[in-house]
């Protein structure tokens, strides 16, 4: 099995962030005063345990025994000859305990707060899949949990809300703002500003003041490792392309990084997006945004002419983010990764295709990756491999597909 | 130390509080809220009532460091249709009736940014600093040369939780004022403790060369006094938001908030 934290042993050109936290020009650290020394302790923390052989072997252990790691790399064949170019491989991590990548990052952040002895972790979550794969490590390690979710969120995720609650922790309905997940993250900085001293606060993107989006995007890492040597061992080369999708980036930047230094790798980034960029009513800072600050990073932002931040629209709660992290800013500014879009209808097709081609209900966010896939694999040669993150199952989605669909379950 | 003193409407205010042996007393309110028409007679009032320096929020969609008070008058002077420009009139407006006091913007980074000439338009409504919440000294020098140059000061503030090596450092790049947060949390909560923040505004009386201002959680005159012991002023905000969240026009708002600073002002006096 890959080893999720061995990029930062090996010699390598691409180095970001820089030791302040900067990817070029953005990232940093843009928050109250009050936080700077539980960001100063995390970062240092940070920098022991990634290089502590025991550290390294309970994260392995966990990965391996409790999450079920390494996700399997598929060839997805009938899908592959449906769309007549090049071959489909997926990254499922939709096999993941909890049915998303994202709890490689909370077991990885939740054992940093064991580390520090805090009791306490908090979490901000949209579709509701960071809550529950924080859920989820908080009960594996007696951890006290407190979840925010945006007040809307918590009415249209109701299932997400339920195995919370199942595993212990405990849901507070954010009712300021949009009550969206943006909200829900200015609701959770809210609490850690005022327990900072027995409180982790679980970010669960690329995105953040720094150190998190250098520790997200390195416990996401693990599955960029596990694909690159899949790709080698089982194809015996590395792929054309690698897609996935961008809301704040992580499951992304987790298959991306990996691939960073191998030139001749595309990397392809698709944000929501919603009824069209024209419309203006979608989630895709990196097509239609432009530089600005929010929850303590500068990064591409969907802002109005007065800073103000906008709301945002996309069929995937996960991906209905204004922001997006500082990496991929710096990843598209350095001409390194392209970020493309895909509409709500787009998403939908594909969500329909994967289910009906290859058995598999992927997440609507997922969707988008494959609507580029859909788009593109026509028009690439058979000699080509697109290696695509399935970053989680669709299970969550099937009361929004659904209720498309006309069809009150 | 190299603390800049910029602003020389912030400078004199706090040679003159310190020379009648009196602390200064800071008020804040959301500009735009409840109304627009109530922000420039509130300002007037709250001088009257015996403010010595106005912070004037800045309306931003996503205020993070806010408790409940101060969020809801951001989202109701947003609501209002309140942009960045408008509050620098407002400014502009107030300075045609009052050139003494001091008026620093207090918000997020965002809306700074959002306004490329900001430190000119800024300077000339009569702006004499600016507060940036989520805007910590290891990004804020771009910022700070630039206000300075229009003389402006950007103002750091220090939190319970700064370490000593920190502070110091803050302290070196202070300019205007030093914002003493007064307790781990957001604005307007209900868990001050008088007396560790009185250790520690002694402490950093001892080393700090710009005057101190104490503020978050100051809800009434004996917790101003309190907490002002070894500091050079007080900021009161929640406390005067609350005053104001229904909009029974701006005479009553601006009676209400005339009686609440006299009231604290006598507490600061005695």
């Amino acid at each position: 099995m890959a080893d999720a934290l061995d990029m930062h042993q090996d010699s390598h050109q691409y180095e970001q962030p820089s030791a302040d936290g900067h990817f070029g020009q953005f990232g940093g650290r843009f928050v109250a005063e009050t936080l700077t020394h539980a960001l100063d302790d995390l970062a240092e923390l940070y920098e022991q345990m990634k290089n502590d052989p025991e550290f390294k072997q309970e994260l392995h252990h966990d990965l391996a025994y409790y999450v079920g790691r390494p996700t399997p790399l598929y060839l997805a064949e009938r899908m592959t000859a449906e769309l007549g170019g090049a071959a489909v491989y997926l990254k499922r991590e939709d096999l993941n305990h909890t049915g998303a990548h994202k709890v490689c990052n909370t077991i990885g952040q939740a054992l940093l707060a064991k580390r520090m002895g805090k009791p306490r972790v908090i979490a901000e979550t949209g579709a509701g899949q960071h809550g529950v794969a924080t859920a989820t490590v908080a009960a594996r390690l007696g951890l006290e949990c407190d979840v925010y979710m945006g007040a809307e969120d918590v009415q249209r995720q109701s299932l997400n809300v339920y195995r919370m609650k199942l595993m212990g922790a405990n849901v507070i309905p954010v009712t300021s703002g949009s009550k969206t997940l943006k909200d829900a993250m200015n609701e959770a900085m809210r609490d850690w500003v005022t327990n900072v001293d027995n409180t982790h606060y679980i970010i669960g993107t690329v995105a953040g003041p720094h150190p998190y989006p250098m520790i997200v995007r390195d416990f996401a890492a693990t599955i960029g490792q596990e694909a690159r040597a899949q790709m080698l061992q089982q194809v015996g080369r590395l792929p054309d392309v690698v897609v996935a999708c961008v809301g704040g980036g992580s499951n992304a930047m987790g298959i991306f990084h990996p691939f960073i230094e191998d030139e001749g790798v595309r990397l392809v980034g698709v944000e929501a997006g919603g009824h069209g960029i024209a419309s203006g009513q979608h989630a895709a800072p990196l097509n239609d945004g432009k530089v600005g600050v929010l929850h303590g990073n500068r990064s591409y932002l969907m802002s109005d002419q007065d800073g103000q931040v906008m709301e945002t629209h996309s069929i995937s709660a996960g991906l209905d983010y204004p922001g997006v992290g500082p990496e991929h800013a710096f990843l598209k500014d350095i001409g390194r990764a392209e970020y493309s879009s895909a509409t709500d209808d787009e998403a939908m097709m594909a969500f329909r295709m994967l289910n009906q081609k290859e058995g598999i209900l992927p997440a609507l966010e997922t969707s988008h990756a494959l609507a580029w896939v859909v788009a593109n694999a026509p028009k690439m040669g058979k000699d080509e491999a697109i290696l695509v993150n399935l970053s989680g199952r669709g299970d969550k989605d099937i009361l929004t597909v659904a209720d498309i669909d006309g069809i009150t379950l | 130390m190299n603390a800049t003193v910029g602003g020389g409407r912030i400078r004199q205010c706090f040679e003159e509080v310190r020379v009648q042996g009196k602390k200064a007393l800071i008020s804040f309110i959301t500009a735009g809220d409840p109304g627009v028409d109530y922000t420039v007679p509130a300002m007037h009032s709250l001088v009257q009532g015996g403010v010595d320096i106005l912070e004037l929020g800045i309306p931003f969609s996503d205020p993070e460091a806010e408790g409940p008070t101060i969020q809801a008058a951001n989202e109701r002077a947003l609501e209002n249709g309140m942009t960045l420009l408008q509050v620098l009139e407002m400014v502009a407006e107030f300075r045609k009736k009052n050139t003494e006091t001091p008026v620093v913007l207090m918000g997020y980074l965002n809306s700074i940014l959002a306004m490329s000439d900001f430190p000119s338009r800024a300077s000339s409504a009569g702006v004499d600093g600016l507060i940036m919440v989520n805007l910590p000294p290891e990004e804020g020098a771009t910022l700070q040369s630039a206000l300075a140059d229009h003389g402006m000061d950007l103002i750091y503030l220090i939190a319970p939780t700064t370490t000593p090596a920190r502070t110091l450092s803050i302290l070196q790049q202070a300019s205007g004022f030093v914002y003493c947060v007064s307790l781990k949390g957001t604005t307007g909560a209900g868990h001050v403790q008088a007396e560790e923040v009185i250790a520690r505004t002694a402490e950093l009386q001892q080393i700090a060369e710009l005057p101190i201002a104490v503020g978050f959680g100051i809800k009434d005159a004996q917790t101003a006094r309190a907490l002002s012991a070894n500091a050079d002023g007080i900021v009161v905000g929640s406390a005067l938001v609350n005053l104001m969240t229904e909009p029974q026009g701006p005479e009553v708002v601006c009676q209400r908030l005339h009686a609440a600073v006299a009231s604290i002002r006598q507490g600061l006096d005695d």
